[in-house]
């Protein structure tokens, strides 16, 4: 009787420390989703869902924006081609792997976007940014925008990001690192900053007054939207990297 | 006279048929020996690849997005800024005109091919302990190597460092130049890892603390602080920093995965995992484990603990402030009692990195965020938000002090001073 009883006793001890096991591992799971969302968290304290940091925070929207072009930026920051250090830490040690999953994480991310900025712009500006805008300057060689961001300027997949939803101040910032040659170093021979260094002053405020006064809404065009000369002249972005995965 | 014709001409079909055969069997043999150089060729290449990972050769010989081995990243010390050089067997930019014999030069004794002195920016206080036989597979598989015409830009080493003379007198003190002599009275798996700890893998080139005219001041891994990247190397024989604590395969695994229950390697050590370590076979980081889990073994090293200047009452409230933030951006991944998530959050409770002396490492994880290194065993890491986006330095400073005394921690405060002196460095 007391063998069996001692038999017993081994039996639910080992019960118990299998049953604590399973519990711990289950705890773990339970407290950590094996999911992107939770991966990417580094990410989204400054690009977060919801618009934390008011109209004015210069960090820009990246949901819903095109893979290929989400994943170009992040190679971008990592390899020292488009410089901000504090993305150039977080990208140091990841794979190109890696990057992708990011960026196809970033891209399926379906968000409302923020109702437009309030801008004070003059009529003569409005009118100025939707000839650029839509018809661009052919005499002086500068494509309409929507001619590569797409008829409602949502981007083109799989490189072209759109322009709408982003705030007046990253847009200012970005059109000056384009004309100045500051946002991309290096050997890329890129189409934007050929074009944005043709701007004037007024025309450049005009148009990203503009965009950041436009109602964001709908999706990135298909890829065959673009027209093949406008691909060919920023080849260096859709050729580069054609053969992603 | 018939006969002797015939006789002749048997003879010379003879000697043509002996001929004939000669050159089949030396064919034979030759092709043999041109296979098999063809084998050894590959082989060695192979164990040069190998080798040239273990040293990590390509993370200081590649810019920043730049061609693999064509040299031209920048290396900040307080002696200047160095330019490394192009090892691509580019005759004209690189080192396409080296023999075996100038590579052992450099690696074993320092000197470039036309004599020059080299500067230790260069480890070859570390490399001169790899053996003859490694450097030169090492030099056969860059060799090997595409050429990339690359002309990088010059170091630009600073007064008084740039006189070359004074490099002499460095190496008669500094430089002790031989390869690595076996410890018989340890095991060939301790040797071996003392091999690529202190040779090739050259992790005294970090985890040591320079003297003023940058030398190391011993071998023994004690630890110190970066040159030129702010990052502090923690000591890898004190039990109060990152001395192998865990188990052999604890140490192996961080070494491998760059992650492990309780500790994740970060910063430039992320990097090393990354694209060294992680590549090593599973013997070589066993070897390299116990090598390093050995040095922990005399542990006169304890430091005293930090004394610090903060008055108690001020002390009290200030945990309560870090408490607060903790809890409102901490919390959530590391734990409510610091506890951390195995191999995915490391816990802060009795973390050496974070209580240890210097509290750089702690400062700058917190300020930049970042992630462990992407490797075959943890490809998708999470991570570390960067909080000097949203956190002032008065809050990271509450913060750090924190979880630098809480739970049993025991690792002194820090100021905002602090912190805006350390986000000062690069």
């Amino acid at each position: 009787m007391r063998e069996i009883s001692q038999v017993m006793h081994f039996i639910l001890i080992g019960f118990l420390f299998i049953a604590h096991g399973v519990f711990a591992a289950e705890n773990v799971t339970a407290l950590v989703p094996d999911t992107m969302a939770e991966r990417v968290k580094a990410c989204t304290i400054c690009h977060g869902e919801e618009d934390k940091l008011g109209r004015d925070a210069y960090y820009p929207r990246i949901g819903g924006k095109p893979a290929g072009y989400l994943y170009n930026q992040l190679r971008n920051f990592r390899d020292g081609r488009r410089y901000y250090q504090p993305m150039a830490i977080l990208l140091e040690n990841m794979t190109d792997a890696y990057l992708w999953d990011i960026a196809e994480h970033f891209s399926s991310l379906q968000f409302p976007y923020p109702p437009p900025e309030q801008v004070i712009i003059s009529s003569d500006e409005v009118k100025l940014a939707e000839r650029l805008v839509y018809n661009g300057d052919p005499a002086r060689d500068i494509p309409a925008c929507s001619a590569c961001h797409g008829d409602i300027l949502m981007g083109v997949e799989p490189f072209i990001p759109g322009l709408l939803g982003l705030s007046r101040a990253y847009l200012t910032a970005q059109m000056g690192g384009w004309r100045n040659g500051g946002l991309m170093r290096g050997k890329t021979p890129d189409c934007m900053s050929e074009i944005a260094k043709q701007l004037t002053d007024e025309e450049s405020n005009a148009v990203t007054k503009w965009l950041a006064m436009q109602q964001a809404s709908g999706d990135p065009s298909a890829s065959s939207a673009l027209l093949s000369e406008l691909a060919h002249r920023c080849s260096s972005i859709v050729m580069d990297n054609g053969a992603i995965k | 006279m018939k006969h002797t014709i015939l006789v002749n001409k048997y003879k010379k079909i003879v000697v043509f048929c002996n001929f004939v055969l000669l050159m089949f069997v030396a064919n034979i043999v030759l092709a043999e020996i041109v296979e098999s150089n063809v084998t050894a060729t590959v082989q060695q290449q192979t164990l040069g690849a190998y080798l040239t990972r273990a040293g990590n050769c390509k993370g200081c010989h590649t810019a920043k997005g730049g061609m693999p081995f064509a040299g031209g990243r920048q290396i900040s010390t307080s002696f200047g800024d160095f330019v490394t050089p192009n090892i691509t067997p580019d005759r004209e930019t690189g080192i396409g005109d080296w023999s075996q014999e100038d590579f052992w030069q450099a690696l074993h004794e320092g000197k470039s091919r036309d004599g020059r002195l080299l500067y230790p920016a260069f480890p070859y206080t570390e490399y001169t302990k790899v053996t003859r036989q490694d450097a030169n597979a090492i030099f056969d598989y860059l060799q090997s190597l595409p050429s990339v015409p690359q002309i990088n830009p010059p170091s630009n080493i600073r007064f008084p460092f740039n006189f070359e003379p004074l490099l002499y007198l460095w190496r008669s003190f500094y430089f002790k130049q031989g390869t690595y002599q076996t410890d018989t009275s340890r095991s060939e798996e301790w040797n071996r890892g003392a091999y690529l700890v202190q040779g090739l893998g050259h992790c005294n080139a970090c985890h040591t603390t320079r003297n003023l005219v940058g030398a190391s001041d011993n071998e023994i891994l004690e630890g110190g602080q970066l040159m030129g990247v702010n990052w502090y190397a923690p000591s890898l024989n004190s039990h109060m920093e990152a001395g192998a604590g865990g188990s052999i395969e604890e140490v192996a695994e961080l070494l491998t995965t760059g992650i492990s229950k309780n500790a994740v390697a970060s910063g430039p050590m992320a990097t090393i995992v990354r694209q060294s370590l992680q590549h090593l076979s599973p013997e070589d980081i066993q070897a390299m484990a116990i090598y390093l889990k050995s040095l922990t073994e005399d542990d006169s090293n304890v430091r005293s603990g930090v004394e610090f200047s903060v008055m108690l009452r001020s002390y009290r409230s200030q945990m309560e402030q870090g408490g607060q933030i903790y809890e409102q951006y901490c919390q959530d991944c590391h734990g409510v009692s610091g506890q951390g998530v195995p191999g995915i959050y490391p816990p802060l409770a009795g973390n050496r990195s974070v209580i240890m002396d210097s509290p750089l490492n702690t400062v700058r994880s917190v300020l930049n965020g970042g992630y462990p290194a992407t490797t075959k065993g943890n490809p998708q890491p999470y991570g570390m938000p960067p909080f000097q986006q949203i956190l002032r330095d008065q809050e990271v400073a509450l913060v750090i002090s924190y979880i630098r005394n809480a739970w049993g921690n025991n690792g002194g405060m820090v100021s905002a001073v602090d912190i805006d002196r350390i986000k000062g460095g690069k």
